[in-house]
């Protein structure tokens, strides 16, 4: 029977499974744990400077899903993650409380930025970053929150605080939340003139800068402080937690930390090695 | 304009340059829509062909149902998806979760209302001249459902590439049941998504012209074939 | 109540009963029914394509139905195919394997073997007979040498024979054809005669509709005409073309002999 042409079609489906089978393949033999963090922490460039130098001492590969941190910390909730590595000492601190991980140890900090556009109609430019967001809710001047229970929002809450500005009870005219990422938040800012408050690292590498400049910096209080967490695995059986272990060891070891302290952007250097403090 | 116009050079940059991570994150996005697409045919074929010639109770709500699921959400997906194969959900010990294996689960259940259901029209449609010939020469009902899928052949192979056009172009399934791990889960659409958010616009434009380039090619070897068969089979 | 029999169902009559191509007809057309049809109706919405017939079909004979489109020609040769349901009594006397041929031949897009193995598949032939039997087939109609052509490609007339080939190939015992010529220019309208002429002189039982007087003169034995779904006239065929008829009959024939 004349069949032939049915041929071509499962053909083309089958040549393309043959990559996907052959890649689990290899996949499979590889020494893996998969790692919840931050879109700052991995946009920033980061992770491909560091994890290569831990998967050639250790043999250990490490999957990043990153995501804002209140999502990172449920996923390890839910242990679809072996560790967990953000920057919400709070968030963190209560993580382990409520007992789905083992230990929180302080890794690195970066610091916050507040850009906006250069001609700052608001007046925030200085060092101080309460006075600057006062400033800003005085002017009605347009800011964009990230809204996503990240690490950064967190930190933009305790600023707006602060600075006396009731978010609950009143928001400022300009204030406009956008439920996403830094640099979904600075795409809109970027092209509707706004405030945003970044972290350096995605500011750094972020390419649509349009009119918008760094304004306020400096602040001791714009630090941004990072923690490693093993996840727990007493509530779930798969979790890998010796392997996770290995990491959370070798980021805090004098070879993590030198790593992270190489890493520069521009010549810059964006996150500061603190883990013995 | 001129980011339309950067983007362009950009995708020639690319794909002259053959840049390995691109063709590496190309050649996922091709296995796993494909795969998709293939399991999604093997179920979705048959199940329309068999709608088609189906009269059991309930099976107008079961076509009603089907039509509906041809606008499912590809995020609502990928959340069921997810919630099944966490750790902490029915399936978890499987271990699958952002890995290839879960996106490829993800996008057949995405795209198997769409095999079945424009199946189960053209059968329907496709029977409608040649049931009672076939039901006179001995076929019974699913036989001859199926001699419709042969006869229609070129109809299904564009019942096909509409699936595999909706798995390929995708992004909130495997963006969330994958989890965009570099080396590992990290897809075309799922490629462009971050490259926008890093407000790396033209490279994420350059990147939707590759996609579309790749498919273009699938599509012209299809029809390169179809020009092959021209002698036997169209009419 | 009806008794409707698919063909699929149908069961080659067993080898000791003798029934290759000349013996039945040997047998005398005064042979118990083949099938029987009592008061049938057939019911589309309010209108009644069949409004209670009455009729039997015997071995060895050649029924010509006629009648104007929208008698009711094909609605009957469907119910005694088995593939309408209709109100009253159909009767199936004895397990018999038929055979359908349409005005227009349902020809799948593959070539003139693919359809003939299809054909015999469907028809259930074993795997080992179904090549020589296709070959044969084909032969006998004479298309043997468009065997890997598409179907599709082939005159009316070659795709015609091609339907009889399929039919021919199963060795039914009881042959529907509906209007099989009506598509066809002379030509093609004398070799599918000729076929059915030489299937019949084997010893098929053949039921043809047609609106061609002329065919039916030649070819049946017996004419059937029907009007409005009832049947009018049901006489052998010498009787229908030299007594007085019906009204109705008369007209039809006064109207059709411009065409024979």
């Amino acid at each position: 029977m004349d069949m032939t042409h049915i041929h071509g079609r499962w053909l083309r489906c089958l040549v393309a499974l043959g990559p996907l089978v052959a890649g689990q393949a290899t996949l499979a033999q590889d020494k893996f744990i998969v790692m919840a963090s931050t879109t700052s922490t991995e946009q920033s460039g980061l992770f491909a400077h560091l994890l290569p130098q831990f998967t050639q001492a250790t043999g250990i590969q490490v999957r990043v899903v990153a995501q804002g941190t209140g999502q990172a910390l449920d996923m390890g909730r839910r242990g679809d993650a072996d560790i967990v590595f953000v920057h919400d000492q709070a968030a963190e601190e209560k993580f382990v409380a409520e007992g789905f991980g083992l230990q929180r140890r302080p890794v690195m900090y970066n610091d916050f930025v507040l850009v906006g556009p250069k001609a700052d109609p608001a007046g925030v430019k200085g060092k101080d970053i309460t006075a600057g967001l006062s400033k800003l809710a005085a002017a009605n001047a347009p800011f964009i929150s990230r809204g996503d229970k990240s690490g950064t929002h967190a930190a933009e809450l305790r600023y707006w605080k602060a600075a006396n500005v009731d978010l609950a009870a009143k928001k400022p005219p300009g204030y406009q939340e956008c439920g996403c990422g830094m640099g979904p938040a600075l795409n809109i800012g970027a092209s509707s003139n706004a405030y945003v408050l970044t972290d350096r690292g995605t500011w750094l590498s972020f390419k649509n800068r349009a009119d918008l400049a760094v304004l306020v910096e400096g602040d001791k209080r714009l630090f941004n402080q990072y923690g490693v967490i093993v996840v727990n695995q007493a509530l779930h059986p798969h979790v890998k937690k010796d392997l996770a272990q290995v990491f959370g060891d070798w980021v805090v070891s004098p070879a993590g930390q030198n790593t992270i302290a190489a890493y520069k952007v521009g010549g810059e250097q964006l996150f500061f090695p603190n883990a013995g403090q | 304009m001129s980011a339309f116009g950067e983007s362009v050079s950009t995708a020639a940059n690319l794909i002259a340059s053959a840049d390995p991570a691109l063709m590496r994150i190309v050649a996922l996005s091709l296995s796993v829509s494909g795969s998709a697409c293939l399991f999604a045919a093997g179920f979705g074929l048959f199940g329309g062909a068999g709608l088609a010639v189906a009269r059991f109770r309930g099976y107008r709500i079961l076509v009603l149902l089907l039509n509906t699921l041809l606008a499912l959400p590809s995020v609502v997906v990928g959340l069921v998806v997810y919630l099944l194969l966490s750790r902490s959900g029915p399936l978890g010990s499987l271990g699958i979760l952002f890995t290839p294996t879960a996106m490829v689960i993800a996008q057949t259940i995405l795209v198997l209302p769409v095999v079945a259901a424009l199946t189960r029209q053209l059968v329907a449609d496709a029977l409608r001249g040649s049931g009672d010939q076939l039901r006179s020469m001995g076929a019974g009902p699913l036989t001859r459902a199926l001699l419709m899928l042969v006869h229609e052949r070129w109809a299904v192979l564009l019942v096909l590439l509409a699936a595999f056009g909706r798995a390929i172009a995708e992004v909130g399934a495997v963006m969330i049941v994958g989890g965009n791990i570099d080396g590992v889960t990290r897809v075309m659409t799922t490629t462009i998504a971050l490259e926008t958010s890093k407000g790396d616009l033209p490279l994420a434009l350059a990147l939707g012209l590759v996609l579309l380039l790749v498919v273009a090619l699938i599509n012209a070897l299809i029809a390169l074939v179809q020009s092959l068969q021209k002698g036997s089979a169209v009419r | 109540m009806t008794t409707p029999r698919s063909p699929s169902t149908a069961i080659d009559p067993p080898k000791e009963s003798g029934l290759a191509w000349g013996a039945s007809a040997r047998r005398p057309i005064s042979d118990p029914a083949l099938i029987e049809l009592r008061d049938v109706t057939v019911r589309f919405r309010d209108v009644r394509a069949l409004d209670a017939v009455t009729l039997d079909v015997r071995t060895g004979e050649r029924v010509a139905l006629l009648g104007s489109n929208g008698s009711g020609k094909t609605t009957l040769l469907r119910v005694l195919h088995g593939l309408q349901r209709c109100e009253g009594e159909r009767v199936l006397h004895v397990a018999t394997k038929q055979a359908m041929v349409f005005q227009r031949p349902f020809l799948l897009r593959l070539s003139v073997w693919a359809n003939m193995m299809i054909a015999l598949w469907l028809a259930k032939v074993p795997a080992g007979e179904r090549a020589d039997l296709a070959h044969a087939a084909l032969h006998r109609v004479g298309i043997a040498d468009l065997r890997d052509r598409p179907a599709r490609v082939l005159s009316l007339g070659q795709q015609q024979r091609l339907a009889l080939a399929r039919a021919w190939a199963v060795r039914p015992r009881l042959l529907f054809l509906d209007e099989p010529t009506a598509s066809l220019d002379p030509g093609a309208k004398r070799e599918v005669e000729a076929l059915i002429e030489e299937f019949a002189a084997e010893g098929m039982t053949v039921v043809m509709s047609t609106h061609n007087l002329g065919q039916a003169k030649r070819l049946a034995s017996r004419v059937v005409y029907l009007e409005g779904g009832r049947l009018i006239v049901d006489l052998p065929t010498d009787h229908f073309f030299n007594d007085r008829l019906p009204e109705e009959a008369a007209l039809f024939l006064k109207g059709e002999l411009h065409w024979t």
